[in-house]
């Protein structure tokens, strides 16, 4: 039985330059970069060294405290270099590739009909990171058993690529991802799409899975939102996420034995020349494609959406969570009487500003703070963009106090940065709520464990 | 412009850490905020923002105060030539009231504002700008006449004992504003009760007409009037109040002009909705309650004039909407404001010795704003707990 879920609470920015569903020239590097910043809490360790040659879906590093979970490289090549930050933090491992094309081919996935079995093969072809886990959003335990895994068909984000577009071609990878992980819960797999998408259609064996839909502003594609209304999480429980855009890469790996992080991307955003679709691999360097595609210089590359995306200006590369790049310009300019000039040009969810009176008008964005950080004043406008069953504000205060017991009392654990994002966008004392939250998590994670 | 920010960046290393201001970049701070929108950008988190900052939000809230300020000021004059008997173009009214409010604002925005950098300052952060309303309200809550040392001393009191001991603005509990004129009320009540207060002159008694009578429309119901009079007997009428030309403190006689106020807060999405609707559903019942029993004049005195009279329609629309010291949810909004229109007209009717109920209402219901908060959030943790507990068993 599907249910349409009606999501009222949200808000959709509407930017301009969302890419038109068109491919440009497949996108190849020399460079190819991987980042364990992308992955929440993990604590990385290297396994191979500088200078060590390196092959497709070779293990680059681990983590450190679950050693069975691998990152593996996207290219064959050599570590070219190892970047650290404070503290000798991991940062960046640059990879060099060359124009060889061995590949480590792992077990055929196609004849696995346990969970164990699965397991491994997952883990050892570098897939596994694609799985998350609820609450905390980190990296999914291997040793559990998750009360459900849900995963989301669409991205209603600003600038967000149109998953009907990019997964069309598919079908055989998708179902063969869904097929396994269904192997890996004892509950169900619920698959979330779009109320307009067509995807539904491509899925093989809908009687095995619980589809549902959803219609409404962003966020409405999150998972947070879509188990906070098909079945809220609770305390002691553990949720599975993934990725719809990422089941091809998985399907991959169980059709083929193949880790080929090839994916169909967006690059989008005010200051790209022509915003639309490409191939290309994760982890690729784009800095020479945008030398020519990028309008002005004084601009920001964020690999993910302009709401959860991490900036990757000074070493644009893309993320291994991430199906877009969005290019915005730079808001580092002085603004006389800004804050009392009627605002035209300026987009705000209040209806505070003069460009309101313009229906349908596009915005162009940039990266200013619009004001600096203030008390908690006005009250009422997280509870606007947060379609999720909480008090958000009242969460971050208790955040902020460090007040364990009233963070698992507001509910804590039905959420992660990506649900409270808007909030952040919103907020007119700017408070940095996804930074606080995360804070709060890892607070609530390290008591538990 | 291109010179102002020039110089602006010129004398800014002073104010930098290591400078020789550099125990003033607080207020210089505030200052080149005020100029211009910063050129800082997001660092963590979303990488685009509103464009809505508190100087925005404070501003609209100013802004909607306008009306009530230049009807304040006209009013302010009217009051006075009539009780003097003088003749008056409209132009010299207005030049009166001028010079009987422009010093109370001078005075207050002086005095809160100095004790605000001084704060900030000492607390090493930015300086907020909840003063700006504040400042604003203030003068429009208090009779013209009164003597500037006691309005200094009620602003100071507000601004230190009100909110800076809470931990400055957004800590509050009660409403800044309102605690200067509890400051006052409580303090100096020669200056803000009876009869003669009201009307701009008659404190000093110099040239009124003799007999001439300014009591509040509030005080003569409490004082068994059946109908309303002005000063010089002639009949009030429900317009006059919609209006506003009667006595009162400087910016709550015009109804219409704080309903211009509103329909800004409301436009703007400044102003919560909610508390305005429900404090508007609580008067009306309250005073309905009211005529059902009317057993004396004031309890008589209909519904709809008690939404007109007093400080009832500057209370709702820039006082019990403050979200500092509202209930913070959205379903505690409706319960703040309702009891606040419930207390206020209860108040002013059956307990005279308070002819003005509602700062009183507001006052209590933000002591009580917590509570309600309090038992919306639970209702909320009880759901979640009742989950978890199902799927344990």
């Amino acid at each position: 039985m599907s249910t349409t879920f009606k999501i009222r609470k949200g808000l959709n920015i509407s930017l301009k330059g969302n890419a038109e569903q068109s491919f440009g020239e497949e996108i190849r590097s020399m460079y190819y970069t991987l980042r364990p910043t992308d992955f929440v809490g993990l604590t990385p360790k290297l396994a191979l060294k500088e200078g060590d040659p390196v092959k497709r879906g070779e293990a680059v590093y681990y983590d450190k405290y679950r050693p069975d979970i691998k990152f593996v490289s996207p290219v064959n090549g050599t570590i070219k270099s190892v970047v650290r930050g404070d503290k000798r933090k991991l940062l960046e491992i640059i990879i060099l590739a060359d124009n060889t094309d061995s590949f480590i081919s792992f077990k055929n996935g196609s004849e696995i009909n346990n969970a164990d079995g699965l397991k491994s093969l997952l883990l050892s072809s570098g897939v596994w990171p694609l799985i998350k886990q609820r609450p905390y959003g980190i990296i999914a335990n291997p040793e559990d058993n998750p009360r459900d895994i849900f995963i989301s068909f669409f991205d209603s984000a600003p600038l967000a690529p149109e998953y009907d577009f990019i997964l069309k071609d598919k079908r055989k990878e998708i179902n063969a991802a869904l097929e396994k992980l269904a192997l890996l819960t004892s509950g169900k797999l619920y698959l979330n799409f779009s109320a307009k998408s067509k995807l539904p259609e491509l899925i093989d064996k809908k009687e095995s899975y619980e589809i549902n839909f959803f219609t409404g502003p962003h966020p409405s594609c999150l998972p947070g939102v879509h188990i906070n209304k098909i079945k809220p999480i609770n305390k002691g429980e553990i949720i599975w996420t993934v990725n719809a855009a990422d089941l091809p890469l998985m399907g991959n790996v169980l059709i083929n034995g193949d880790y080929n992080p090839e994916k169909i991307i967006s690059i989008a955003g005010s200051v790209v020349k022509s915003p639309r679709y490409y191939k290309v691999k994760s982890g690729a360097d784009l800095s020479e494609f945008l030398k020519s595609e990028l309008k002005d210089k004084n601009c920001r590359v964020i690999s993910g959406n302009v709401l959860t995306g991490s900036d990757i200006t000074s070493n644009p590369s893309l993320g291994f969570y991430d199906n877009c790049v969005s290019i915005i310009p730079e808001g580092n300019k002085f603004e006389m009487f800004g804050w009392a000039l009627p605002g035209f040009k300026k987009y705000s969810a209040s209806t505070a500003f003069a460009s309101k009176l313009i229906p349908g008008k596009k915005f162009d964005i940039d990266t200013n703070f619009h004001g600096g950080h203030r008390s908690y004043v006005v009250t009422g406008e997280y509870e606007k963009v947060c379609p999720v069953d909480i008090f958000p504000q009242l969460l971050i205060k208790a955040i902020m106090a460090e007040d364990i017991d009233k963070m698992e009392q507001l509910g804590i654990y039905e959420v992660i940065e990506e649900d409270l994002a808007l909030c952040e966008f919103v907020c007119t004392s700017k408070t940095e709520v996804q930074e606080i939250l995360r804070n709060g998590l890892d607070l609530v994670r390290k008591e538990m464990s | 412009m291109k010179f102002i920010r020039n110089t602006v960046d010129k004398i800014k290393p002073n104010f930098e850490k290591g400078g020789k201001f550099y125990f003033l970049h607080s207020t210089f701070d505030a200052f080149e905020t005020f100029l211009f929108v910063p050129d800082k950008v997001t660092k963590k988190g979303a990488h685009i923002r509103d464009a809505m900052d508190m100087k925005r939000n404070m501003i609209i809230v100013v802004l909607a105060l306008m009306p009530a300020l230049f009807f304040g000021i006209y009013n302010t004059g009217l009051q006075h030539f009539m009780a003097t008997g003088q003749e008056q173009l409209f132009w010299s009214m207005i030049g009166y009231g001028l010079i009987k409010v422009l010093p109370l604002i001078v005075v207050v925005y002086i005095v809160g504002l100095g004790i605000e950098f001084a704060f900030a300052q000492f607390r090493k952060h930015e300086v907020n700008e909840g003063f700006l309303v504040t400042g604003m309200l203030i003068p429009l809550i208090v009779p013209a006449d009164i003597p500037l040392w006691t309005l200094a001393l009620a602003t100071a009191f507000a601004v230190i004992i009100g909110k800076e001991v809470f931990g400055g603005t957004g800590m509050n509990i009660l409403n800044p504003a309102l605690t200067a004129r509890a400051f006052l009320f409580f303090a100096y009540p020669s200056w803000m009760s009876g009869g003669r207060v009201w009307t701009s002159g008659m404190m000093s008694g110099e040239g009124i007409i003799d007999g001439y009578s300014g009591e509040t429309l509030l005080s003569q119901a409490a004082s068994g009037a059946t109908h309303f009079v002005n000063g010089l007997g002639e009949k009030i009428t429900s317009f006059d109040m919609f209006l506003g030309n009667i006595p009162g403190s400087v910016g709550e006689t015009s109804v219409i002009a704080i309903l211009i106020g509103a329909l800004i807060l409301l436009l703007t999405g400044v102003g919560s909705w909610r508390i305005m609707l429900s404090v508007l559903l609580g008067g009306i019942s309250m005073g309905l309650l009211l005529n059902a029993f009317a057993v004396n004049p004031a309890m008589a005195v209909p519904w709809y004039q008690h939404l007109m009279m007093g400080g009832f329609a500057f209370g709702l629309v820039f006082m019990a909407t403050d979200p500092v010291t509202a209930a913070q949810t959205n379903r505690g909004k409706y319960f703040y404001g309702f009891m606040i229109g419930l207390l206020a007209i209860l108040i002013r009717v059956l307990n005279p010795a308070y002819p003005e109920g509602m700062m009183l209402a507001i006052l209590l219901m933000n002591v009580f704003a917590p509570l309600i908060d309090h038992l919306v959030v639970q209702a909320n943790v009880k759901k979640r707990l009742k989950r978890a507990v199902k799927i344990n068993e």
